[in-house]
C-alpha cells in the first residue's frame, strides 16, 4: 500500500514536472529559428520593423529559455529522486542518449545564447547571425536526443536483458527505432505550430489595442501564413503517426479510439463516456465505419479493442481509457480548430493583398482583411499549442501504461523507496512554484504586449514618471 | 590511483569518474561565482545591482549546465550510486531545485515584469541564490559523513551549509572586483574581506571531520611516505589564502592591475581543497559503501559516451572560452542590442 501510495504521488510528480517543463521548449524550439528568419529578413532587407520583431520576441525567447533550463534541470534530478528502478535497469541505454544531449546540445545552446541575447553591438552580425543559428540549431538537437529516448520507451529494440538489465546491441536500431521519425516530426511541427499561433495571438492583441506599427503586421503574417502551412502537414504526420502506433501498441490505439471489441465496421467516436468496469461505452456518438476507413482505409478493415488486451485473471494489459480517449480528442480538436482559424485568416488577408497596407502596395497580405472576431479568436489561440501538446503527449504516455518501457519494464519497477509524505510534500511544493510562474510567465507576456502597443518599447521613455528614466535606461536584459 | 588501461571494467569508470570530478569542480567555481554575487545582492543599492546582474548575465546558463552534466554522468556512469545519493538527499535536492528555480526565473523576470514587481524577482532572486547554496553545502556536509542521518551529521551539514555559503559569497566578491570599477568595486573588495573566513573554516571543518568520521580515509592520509607529499596539499592551500589575505588588504591597486588575482587564487583554493576531498574519496562514489567499480554501467554503454565526450568536451571548452572573451572587461548594463 505503502509503495503503491509512493508510486502514484510520483507519478503524479513526474507528469506536473514534464507538462511544466514541456511547455517551455516547445516554445524555443521553433522560436529560435523564427527569430533567426527575423534576423535575416534584417540583415537582407535593412527594413527596422524587422529588427522590432526581432527585438520584442527575443525577449520572449529568453524568458521562456530560462523557464526551459530551471525546469529541465529538475527533470534530470527526477529520475534519481523518484525513478532509480529506470537508470538501474534501462540505463545503458538511456545514459548515452541522455549525456549526448547534455553534450552536443545543452552546452551549445547555453553557450551561445549568452551571445545571442547579449552579444548585438558586441560581435560582428555574422556572429551573431550564427549564434542565433547554433541556439536554434541546439534546441533541435536536444529534441532529437529526448525523443530518440522516448520513442525507444514506446518501440524498444537493439538491445538484450541481461541478468534483468538492458544491454545495447546496436545503437543504429536504437536511434532509429520505429516511432521515432514520426514522434520527431510530429513534435517538431508541435513546436512551430506552437509558435505561430502564439506570434499571431499576441500580434493580434496589439493590434486590438491599437498597435498598428509595421512590425505587428509582419509577425501578424508571418504567424498566421506559418500556421496555415504547417497544420495540414501536421494533420497528415499524426495520421501517419497513428498509423505507426496501431503497428506497435494496438492496445493505445484501441484506447484512443474507445474501442472493447475487435472487429470490422468501427465507427470514429465522436462523443463517448468509456466504462471500465462494465467494459463498454455509454452515450457514443459516432461516424459510421469511421475508425475502420482511418486506421485501415476500408470501411470493414479490422480494429483491435481492449478486450484483447486482458490478462487471464481479468486485470487489464491496456492503459486506462478515458484519459487517453478523451486527450486525443482535445488535440485532434485543437488541431481541426487551428485549421479552420489559420486557413479563414490566411484566406481572408490573402484576399485584400495589396490594400491598406499603410498604402504601401505590393503586400502579398493585409491585416485589414481581418474582421474582428477573427481577430479575437486569434488571442485565446495564442495558447492552442500548449493545449495541444500537452493533450499529445497524454495520450502518447498515458496510453503506454502500465509499461515504462513497452514490453521490458513496468512503471511501479522503477519507482523510489521514497516515503509518501515525502513524495506529498515536494508536489505540493513543485504544484505551487509552478502555478505561480506559470500566472507570472502570462501576465509579463502580456505585458510586455501592452508596453509595446502603447510604443513604450524604447526603454528610454518607459518611466515616463520622476526622474527614473536613467535607472530604466540601465535596465539589464530588457 | 591510476588504473589498469589495458582492462576497459577497470579504467573506464575510473575516467568517468574523474570526467564527473571535473565536471562538479567547474560547476562549483562558476557557478559559485554567480550564486555567490546573487547572494550579495541586497548589500547593494538599486543601480550597482544591475551591474552585478549585468556581470554574470552572458554567463550563468552555461555555468548551471555543469552541474547537469554532472548529474547527468553521475546517471548514466554510475546509476545505482545515483539512485542512492539522491533519493538520501530527497529533500535538500528537492530544496536547491527549488532554489535554481527561483533565481534563474527572477533573473530573466525582473527586467521585464512591471517596475512595481521588480522590488518581489529582486527579492527571490537573493532567496534562490542563498537556498540553492545552503542546500549544496548541506548536501556536501552530508556526503562528507558518509549519508548518515543523525543529529550530528545534520549538526554538521548545517555548519558545512553556511560555510558554503559565505564561500560562494567569497568568490562572487573576488569576481566582482573584476568584473567592476569605482564603489562598487570597493564594497567587493570589502566583502571578499570579510567573507575569506568562511574559506578558511570550512575547508578546515572538512578536512579536520573527514579522517575523523572514517577510519579508511584517515588511514589514507597519515601513512608514510604518502604523508610526506600529501602535505602539499594543506601547505598549498595555507599559501593562497596567505597570498589572497594580503592582496585583498591592498586592493583595488592602482589603474585596476591585478584586479583578476583574487578570483584566479580563490578558484585555485577551491580546487586544491576539492582535490585532497576526492581523494579522502576515491574510489568510493557512495561514501564507505559503493565504489566506482561496483556502480559503474556497462563498458559498452561508457566507451560510447567517452568517445563522444573526447570529442564534444574540448569544443564546448574553447566555445565557453569564447563567450567569456566576447564578454571580458567591465560589466556594463545589458541589453538585447
Ligand atoms: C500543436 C500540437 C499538435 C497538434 C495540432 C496535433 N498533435 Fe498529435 N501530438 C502532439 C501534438 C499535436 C505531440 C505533443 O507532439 C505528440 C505527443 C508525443 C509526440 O510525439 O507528439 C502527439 C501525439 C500524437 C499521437 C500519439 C502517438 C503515440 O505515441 O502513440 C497521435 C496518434 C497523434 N498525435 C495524431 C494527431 C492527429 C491525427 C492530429 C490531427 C489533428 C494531431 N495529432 C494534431
Ligand atoms: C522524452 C521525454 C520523456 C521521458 C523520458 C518520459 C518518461 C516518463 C516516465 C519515466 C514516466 C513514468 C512515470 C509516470 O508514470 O508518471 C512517464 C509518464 C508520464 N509522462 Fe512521460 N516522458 C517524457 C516526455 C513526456 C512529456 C513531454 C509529457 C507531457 C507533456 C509526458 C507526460 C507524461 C505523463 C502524463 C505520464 C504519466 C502517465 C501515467 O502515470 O499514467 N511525458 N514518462
Ligand atoms: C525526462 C525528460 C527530460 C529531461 C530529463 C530534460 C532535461 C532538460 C534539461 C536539464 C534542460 C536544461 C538544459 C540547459 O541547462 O540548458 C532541458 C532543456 C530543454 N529540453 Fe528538456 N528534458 C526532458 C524532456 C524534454 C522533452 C520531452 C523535450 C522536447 C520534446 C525537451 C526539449 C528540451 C529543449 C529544446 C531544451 C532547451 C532549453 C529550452 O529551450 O528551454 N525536453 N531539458
Amino acid at each position: 500500500m505503502d509503495v503503491l501510495d509512493t508510486l502514484l504521488l510520483s507519478r503524479i510528480q513526474f507528469a506536473a514536472n514534464i507538462s511544466f517543463h514541456i511547455l517551455f521548449p516547445t516554445i524555443t524550439i521553433a522560436l529560435g529559428w523564427v527569430l533567426l528568419f527575423f534576423r535575416l529578413r534584417f540583415a537582407a532587407t535593412g527594413d527596422d520593423k524587422w529588427m522590432a520583431a526581432y527585438r520584442f520576441w527575443v525577449k520572449v525567447f529568453a524568458l521562456s529559455f530560462a523557464m526551459g533550463v530551471v525546469s529541465g534541470i529538475t527533470m534530470s534530478f527526477q529520475f534519481g529522486t523518484n525513478w532509480p528502478g529506470f537508470m538501474e535497469t534501462v540505463g545503458n541505454i538511456a545514459g548515452p542518449l541522455l549525456a549526448y544531449e547534455v553534450l552536443t546540445a545543452f552546452f551549445l545552446e547555453a553557450a551561445f545564447v549568452g551571445i545571442m541575447l547579449f552579444g548585438f553591438s558586441r560581435v560582428p552580425a555574422w556572429l551573431h547571425i550564427t549564434a542565433t543559428a547554433l541556439v536554434a540549431f541546439g534546441t533541435l538537437l536536444s529534441t532529437f536526443w529526448i525523443i530518440v529516448l522516448n520513442s525507444w520507451m514506446h518501440t524498444p529494440q537493439g538491445f538484450e536483458m541481461i541478468d534483468g538489465v538492458a544491454h545495447a546491441t546496436s545503437w543504429s536500431e536504437i536511434i532509429f527505432n520505429p516511432s521515432m521519425p514520426y514522434r520527431f516530426a510530429h513534435m517538431v511541427l508541435a513546436s512551430f505550430l506552437t509558435v505561430s499561433f502564439l506570434v499571431a495571438g499576441v500580434s493580434a492583441f496589439r493590434w486590438i489595442l491599437g498597435d498598428r506599427s509595421r512590425d505587428v503586421r509582419a509577425t501578424l503574417k508571418t504567424g498566421v501564413a506559418m500556421a496555415a502551412l504547417l497544420i495540414p502537414i501536421q494533420i497528415l504526420a499524426g495520421d501517419m503517426h497513428g498509423l505507426n502506433t496501431l503497428e506497435h501498441q494496438p492496445q493505445k490505439v484501441a484506447a484512443m479510439e474507445g474501442n472493447w471489441d475487435t472487429g470490422p465496421n468501427v465507427p470514429l467516436l465522436l462523443f463517448a463516456l468509456p466504462d471500465e468496469a462494465a467494459r463498454e461505452n455509454r452515450f457514443e456518438i459516432g461516424i459510421p465505419n469511421g475508425a475502420s476507413l482511418i486506421l485501415k482505409h476500408h470501411a470493414d478493415g479490422v480494429v483491435p479493442g481492449l478486450n484483447d488486451f486482458v490478462a487471464e485473471d481479468g486485470t487489464p494489459l491496456h492503459p486506462p481509457v478515458s484519459p487517453v480517449f478523451w486527450s486525443f480528442r482535445v488535440m485532434v480538436g485543437t488541431g481541426f480548430a487551428m485549421l479552420a482559424l489559420s486557413w479563414s485568416a490566411a484566406f481572408l488577408m490573402w484576399r485584400r493583398r495589396d490594400r491598406h497596407e499603410g498604402r504601401i502596395k505590393g503586400h502579398w497580405m493585409a491585416v485589414e482583411g481581418l474582421p474582428k472576431p477573427l481577430i479575437w479568436a486569434l488571442v485565446p489561440m495564442a495558447l492552442s499549442g500548449w493545449v495541444a501538446t500537452l493533450a499529445g503527449w497524454y495520450t502518447t504516455e498515458i496510453g503506454r501504461q502500465p509499461w515504462l518501457v513497452q514490453g521490458v519494464m513496468t512503471t511501479d519497477m522503477a519507482v523510489a523507496d521514497v516515503p509518501a509524505p515525502m513524495v506529498m510534500g515536494t508536489l505540493v511544493g513543485y504544484l505551487a512554484v509552478y502555478a505561480a510562474l506559470l500566472i507570472a510567465y502570462v501576465g509579463v507576456i502580456a505585458y510586455l504586449a501592452r508596453k509595446a502597443a502603447r510604443g513604450a518599447d524604447d526603454p528610454a521613455n518607459d518611466m515616463t514618471h520622476s526622474g527614473k528614466a536613467q535607472v530604466a535606461a540601465l535596465n539589464p536584459a530588457e | 590511483m591510476l588504473p589498469d588501461f589495458s582492462n576497459p571494467a577497470d579504467w573506464l569508470p575510473w575516467a568517468f569518474a574523474s570526467l564527473m570530478g571535473l565536471s562538479i569542480l567547474v560547476y562549483v567555481v562558476l557557478d559559485g561565482f554567480d550564486l555567490g554575487v546573487g547572494i550579495l545582492f541586497p548589500l547593494a543599492e538599486p543601480h550597482e545591482q544591475d551591474r552585478m546582474i549585468g556581470s554574470i548575465g552572458p554567463f550563468w546558463d552555461a555555468n548551471e549546465t555543469w552541474l547537469v552534466l554532472a548529474v547527468g554522468l553521475l546517471l548514466v556512469a554510475f546509476p545505482t550510486a545515483h539512485g542512492i545519493i539522491l533519493s538520501t538527499l530527497y529533500l535538500p535536492v528537492f530544496a536547491m531545485l527549488i532554489g535554481l528555480i527561483a533565481r534563474g526565473v527572477a533573473f530573466e523576470f525582473r527586467a521585464k515584469a512591471r517596475t512595481r514587481h521588480k522590488a518581489l524577482w529582486n527579492r527571490l532572486f537573493f532567496a534562490g541564490s542563498l537556498v540553492t547554496a545552503l542546500a549544496q553545502g548541506f548536501m556536501l556536509g552530508l556526503y562528507v559523513m558518509g549519508l548518515e542521518q543523525t543529529a550530528q551529521t545534520y549538526l554538521f551539514a548545517a555548519l558545512t551549509a553556511v560555510f558554503l555559503t559565505v564561500g560562494y559569497a567569497f568568490i562572487g566578491a573576488t569576481w566582482l572586483i573584476l568584473k567592476t570599477s569605482d564603489a562598487l568595486q570597493l564594497k567587493a573588495v570589502q566583502w571578499a574581506r570579510q567573507s575569506l573566513w568562511a574559506v578558511i573554516a570550512g575547508i578546515g571543518a572538512i578536512s579536520l571531520a573527514t579522517p575523523l568520521v572514517s577510519a579508511r580515509i584517515f588511514d589514507k592520509w597519515f601513512t608514510f611516505p604518502e604523508v610526506l607529499w600529501l602535505l602539499l596539499l594543506p601547505l598549498l592551500s595555507g599559501g593562497l589564502v596567505l597570498m589572497l589575505w594580503r592582496l585583498l588588504r591592498r586592493m583595488p591597486l592602482p589603474s585596476d592591475r591585478l584586479s583578476w588575482l583574487p578570483f584566479a587564487i580563490s578558484s585555485g583554493l577551491f580546487a586544491t581543497a576539492y582535490l585532497g576531498l576526492a581523494y579522502s574519496f576515491y574510489p568510493y562514489v557512495v561514501p564507505d559503501r559503493l565504489t566506482i567499480y561496483e556502480a559503474a554501467a556497462a563498458p559498452e554503454s561508457l566507451l560510447i559516451i567517452l568517445i563522444g565526450a573526447c570529442f564534444v568536451v574540448p569544443t564546448i571548452i574553447a566555445y565557453s572560452i569564447l563567450a567569456y572573451v566576447i564578454f571580458r572587461g567591465k560589466a556594463t548594463e545589458l541589453r538585447y542590442e
